[in-house]
C-alpha cells in the first residue's frame, strides 16, 4: 500500500506540489493525470524516493521512505519497477545487459536463470530476440517496451509508469496499454501511471487523480471523471482549450 | 535598477554552494571506496578508456614538448659560455617536474574531462541516473568511483610515458637540429637528475587525475537543462579543471619542494 500525506514540494520560488493526500491500495491501478508541468513526474519520483519532498510523508508498505537511508531505500526499490518516459535505457549496454543489470544486483539467480528471465521479460513485451541490440538502434516505442521489460524483470509488486504512451502512434499506444492491463490482471501488481493521454486512463486505470496547480482537483473512477461538473476537469478530458481561460 | 550590484554577491553564494555540493559528492564517493571490489570490472574498463586510449595523444604532446624545450634551451645557450650538455639537464628537469604532468593534465582535461562530463550529463538529463537509482544502484559508486579511481591509477602511468617520450623528443631535437651529441645530452640528463624530481611529477599526475575526473563527474552529475545543460557542464569542466591544474601545480610545488 502507498500512502501520501500532506506532501509539499517546490523548486526555488515555484511551488510544484501542494498538500497532496492520497493512498493506493494493493492491486489497484491509479492514473495520475494533469497538464504538462503539473508536477506529475515529481510526484511519482517522490513515491520512489528519487525526489525528497519539502514537507509531508510518503509510506510504501507502511514504511516511511522520506527519511530512509540509501540502503533502506534499496530494499524498498527492489519491489518497485519504474518505467521512465523515454525508456532511460543505459546507452553503453545492450538491451539484454540493461535488463540483467538489476537482476545481478537484486537477485541470487544463476547466470542461466538470469538469461532465461531476460528472455521471458522481452517476450512479454514482444521484443524477443533483441538482447544483443544497442538502445540507439531502437525506435521510441521499442525503447519504452524494453523499459517495461526491465521494470518487470525483477518481478516487482509495484509498477510505476511515467508517461508510457506519450509520443507513440495509436497502435503502439494500444499495445502498451494492453501490456499494462496484462500485468495488472495478475492481481499481484499495484500500478501508478502518470499520463496525459485519456485513452490510456480509460483503458488501464480503475482510479484517476487529476493534478491542477499542484493540488489534486479530482479523485475518482474513470467513469466518474467523464461526468464531473468541473470546467478544469472537463477541459482536460475533452482537450478543449477554450473551456477555461488562463487564471480562472 | 541596482540589481547588478548583487551579481558578485550571488556569484559568491553560488560558488560556495557549488563547493559544498562538490565536497558532499566526494565525501559520498570516499565512503563507497571500501566497496571498490564490487566495481572492479567498471574500474578496469575506465582504466582502458582513461589510460590506454590516451597513450597516443600523450606521446604526441610530450614528444613535441621535449623537442621545443630542447630547441629553446639551445637558443638560450648560443652565447657559448654554457656547455652544450646543459641542454640535457634543462630538458630532463623541465620534462620530469613540469612539462610532462602539466601538458598531460591539460590534454587530458580536453580528452577525458569533457568526455566524462558529457557522458554523465547526458545520463542525468535522459533520466539514466534516476533509472540506476530506481534499480537500487548507488550512482556515486557506479559512475563516479570507477572513473576517479581509474584516473588515480592511470595518470601517473601516463606521466611516466610522457616523461620517456618528452626526453626522447628533446634528445632527437638536440642531436638533429643542434650541435649536441647524444652522449652530451645524456650526460646533462644524468648530471642533474634526482629521483625525487621524477616522483614529484608522478605525485602531480595523481592529483591532476583525481581533480580532472572528480570535477567532470561533479559537473555531469548536477547537469540540468537538456542538451544546453550538457554543453554548459562540459565547458565548465574544461575551464575549472584547467584552473584547478595550475592552482594545484603551484600548491604542490610550494609544499613538496
Amino acid at each position: 500500500m502507498i500512502e501520501v500525506k500532506n506532501l509539499f514540494k517546490s523548486y526555488g520560488d515555484k511551488g510544484v506540489l501542494s498538500d497532496i493526500n492520497f493512498s493506493v491500495v494493493q492491486g489497484q491501478s491509479v492514473a495520475i493525470v494533469g497538464k504538462s508541468g503539473a508536477g506529475k513526474s515529481v510526484l511519482l519520483k517522490c513515491l520512489i524516493g528519487l525526489v525528497k519532498p519539502d514537507e509531508g510523508t510518503v509510506y510504501v508498505d507502511n514504511k516511511l521512505i522520506n527519511t530512509m537511508s540509501f540502503r533502506q531505500l534499496q530494499e524498498i526499490r527492489s519491489n518497485i519497477g519504474m518505467v521512465f518516459q523515454f525508456g532511460a535505457l543505459f546507452d553503453s549496454m545492450t538491451v539484454g545487459e540493461n535488463i540483467s543489470l538489476a537482476l545481478h544486483k537484486l537477485t541470487k539467480l544463476s547466470d542461466d536463470e538470469i538469461q532465461e528471465r531476460v528472455f521471458n521479460s522481452l517476450e512479454e513485451v514482444d521484443m524477443a530476440g533483441t538482447e544483443n541490440i544497442m538502445p540507439s538502434e531502437l525506435s521510441g516505442g521499442m525503447k519504452k517496451r524494453v523499459g517495461i521489460a526491465r521494470a518487470i524483470a525483477i518481478k516487482p509488486t509495484y509498477l510505476f509508469y511515467d508517461e508510457p504512451t506519450t509520443g507513440l502512434d495509436p497502435i503502439m499506444t494500444d499495445g502498451i496499454n494492453r501490456l499494462i492491463t496484462k500485468f495488472q490482471s495478475t492481481g499481484e501488481v499495484t500500478s501508478v501511471i502518470i499520463t496525459h493521454e485519456m485513452r490510456t486512463v480509460y483503458d488501464v486505470a480503475d482510479r484517476v487523480l487529476l493534478l491542477h496547480d499542484g493540488k489534486i482537483r479530482f479523485d475518482g473512477s474513470p467513469d466518474e471523471i467523464k461526468n464531473v461538473d468541473d470546467m478544469v476537469v472537463q477541459q482536460f478530458i475533452t482537450g478543449n482549450s477554450t473551456l477555461v481561460k488562463k487564471g480562472d | 535598477m541596482f540589481r547588478f550590484l548583487f551579481y558578485p554577491f550571488n556569484f559568491l553564494i553560488d560558488s560556495l554552494e557549488g563547493v559544498g555540493r562538490y565536497v558532499e559528492l566526494m565525501a559520498s564517493m570516499f565512503r563507497s571506496l571500501f566497496s571498490w571490489h564490487k566495481y572492479l570490472s567498471l574500474i578496469v574498463d575506465q582504466m582502458f578508456h582513461i589510460g590506454v586510449l590516451s597513450i597516443p595523444i600523450v606521446i604526441l604532446t610530450s614528444l613535441f614538448s621535449g623537442m621545443v624545450t630542447s630547441v629553446q634551451a639551445a637558443y638560450q645557450f648560443e652565447s657559448g659560455f654554457v656547455p652544450n650538455w646543459f641542454v640535457g639537464s634543462i630538458v630532463g628537469e623541465s620534462i620530469l617536474m613540469e612539462l610532462a604532468p602539466m601538458m598531460t593534465g591539460l590534454v587530458m582535461t580536453g580528452r577525458i574531462g569533457a568526455t566524462i562530463a558529457a557522458e554523465i550529463g547526458t545520463m542525468r538529463v535522459s533520466e539514466q541516473i534516476d533509472a540506476l537509482e530506481s534499480l537500487s544502484f548507488d550512482p556515486v559508486s557506479f559512475l563516479i568511483l570507477p572513473r576517479v579511481l581509474a584516473a588515480a591509477i592511470m595518470f601517473p602511468m601516463l606521466i611516466v610515458i610522457a616523461d620517456c617520450f618528452g626526453i626522447i623528443g628533446g634528445l632527437f631535437a638536440a642531436v638533429n637540429a643542434m650541435d649536441v651529441s647524444h652522449l652530451e645530452f645524456i650526460r646533462g640528463l644524468r648530471n642533474w637528475f634526482r629521483p625525487w624530481d621524477a616522483w614529484f611529477g608522478l605525485i602531480k599526475g595523481l592529483f591532476f587525475g583525481v581533480a580532472i575526473t572528480s570535477i567532470a563527474c561533479y559537473q555531469g552529475f548536477y547537469t540540468t537543462g537538456g542538451a544546453t545543460g550538457v554543453g554548459r557542464s562540459t565547458t565548465a569542466t574544461v575551464v575549472i579543471s584547467c584552473v584547478a591544474i595550475v592552482f594545484l601545480d603551484y600548491i604542490l610545488a610550494a609544499i613538496l619542494l
